[in-house]
């Protein structure tokens, strides 16, 4: 037994070292996890000063330049100002959202007069560099989808400012 | 002559050899079952977290889409954890004085990213990718559960890759239309067969013999 002994113990020793095999964790960083490599200890790292991104190009281009409004774009721009937006300006962008209904300070109506004769850039500004409370969304926002929600708020004005008479079919269903 | 077994020796000895029997498969049994119990799954484990976020106001009481937050979910694999800007978008107008949003505060002060507990937590070996799924028609509430209902994040599904592959091998009970995919209460209509099988067609889904081999979901 006392010559077994020493030969035992690095195999015990070997044992205890074995950790979890299933490779349920590896030995990397997780997206957004924690990176002792870091002083900040974060895996999520700040380009180095003066990168720039890829496609940055595409999307300054993309938010200089306005898309073609179409079905689509208009579409896409109600799935995101519904998704975005919505909380403070409201679904029909009264400026009357549940986050406003619950305090925060009301934005202005997209049916004011003011509003109505802002050209869309004007909005894709806002979006990109946020007013007043407003933060900025450039973040949250595609350029291209600026473009679609400010096609789609016109749209919204123009459901809460249209006349009867320059829609004569709805002339007729209307009760 | 010393009698060396007492009469009930007989018994004790079968009972012995039946459980040297029964023993593996009981262990095995039991290793299954502990396997995939929510104690080894950590299903409906509700997570503390450094600050008390409730989707049951933000999402079942606000309304306010998936996507207000998690801005990543239809484009990259990862559906995104808000940056504290996000948070303070309304938290800089409501609520500023809550003692209970007072570390947010304090890492928008600081730079320094909110610390939150991580619920749904597959495998390393594991690329699940939020963008296919959305794109596909996959809803949030399918895999994560009623987050409406929720106070504090709980992981409402077992995650186990039995789970996954009960999908993968037949999708179409799951696909929505698209405009549904954030819809936390959607529910099937009477002809999804018909409907499921219809996406399956139109969003080109793989056969059910691709989506469950090894190499869609490991590397």
């Amino acid at each position: 037994m006392r010559r077994v002994l020493p030969l035992l113990l690095p195999l015990l020793a070997a044992l205890a070292a074995c950790e979890d095999q299933s490779m349920r964790v590896q030995n990397r960083y997780e997206v957004y996890g924690k990176a002792p490599l870091f002083p900040d200890h974060a895996e999520a790292r700040r380009p180095p000063e003066g990168t720039v991104a890829v496609g940055a190009l595409a999307r300054e281009t993309a938010l200089r330049e306005p898309p073609p409004v179409d079905a689509a774009l208009l579409e896409r721009g109600r799935q995101r100002y519904d998704a975005i937006c919505t909380p403070c300006h409201g679904y029909t962008g009264h400026g009357d959202g549940m986050v406003v209904q619950r305090g925060f300070p009301a934005p202005p109506s997209y049916h004011e007069d003011r509003l109505r004769a802002a050209p869309a850039a004007y909005f894709v500004d806002v979006i990109t560099r946020g007013y007043g409370v407003m933060y900025v969304y450039a973040n949250r926002v595609e350029p291209r989808d600026r473009w679609a929600i400010a096609a789609y708020i016109r749209a919204l004005q123009l459901s809460q400012g249209a006349r009867v008479a320059e829609a004569p079919d709805l002339a007729e269903k209307l009760p | 002559m010393v009698q060396i077994f007492h009469p009930g020796a007989d018994t004790v000895a079968r009972v012995i050899l039946a459980s040297i029997g029964a023993a593996p498969v009981l262990a095995v049994g039991l290793a299954y079952t502990l396997w995939r119990s929510p104690y080894a799954t950590a299903q409906d484990v509700t997570r503390e977290q450094p600050v008390p976020f409730s989707h049951e106001h933000h999402v079942g009481g606000l309304g306010i889409d998936c996507r207000y937050c998690h801005t990543s979910v239809e484009k990259a694999a990862f559906a995104g954890i808000p940056p504290t800007e996000t948070c303070m978008s309304c938290h800089s107008q409501e609520w500023t004085n809550a003692p209970m949003l007072a570390p947010v505060r304090q890492s928008l002060a600081e730079g320094r990213p909110l610390i939150w507990n991580r619920v749904h937590n597959l495998p390393a070996y594991v690329y699940f990718n939020h963008a296919v799924h959305v794109a596909k028609g996959l809803g949030c509430s399918t895999c994560h559960g009623p987050v409406q209902t929720m106070k504090l994040m709980r992981q409402s599904a077992p995650l186990t890759m039995g789970w996954c592959l009960d999908c993968h091998r037949d999708p179409a009970p799951n696909l929505r239309p698209h405009e549904a995919v954030f819809d936390m209460t959607w529910k099937p209509p009477a002809d999804q067969a018909v409907i499921g099988a219809r996406f399956m067609e139109e969003r080109s889904i793989k056969s059910p013999e691709r989506l469950s081999e090894c190499s869609i979901c490991h590397r």
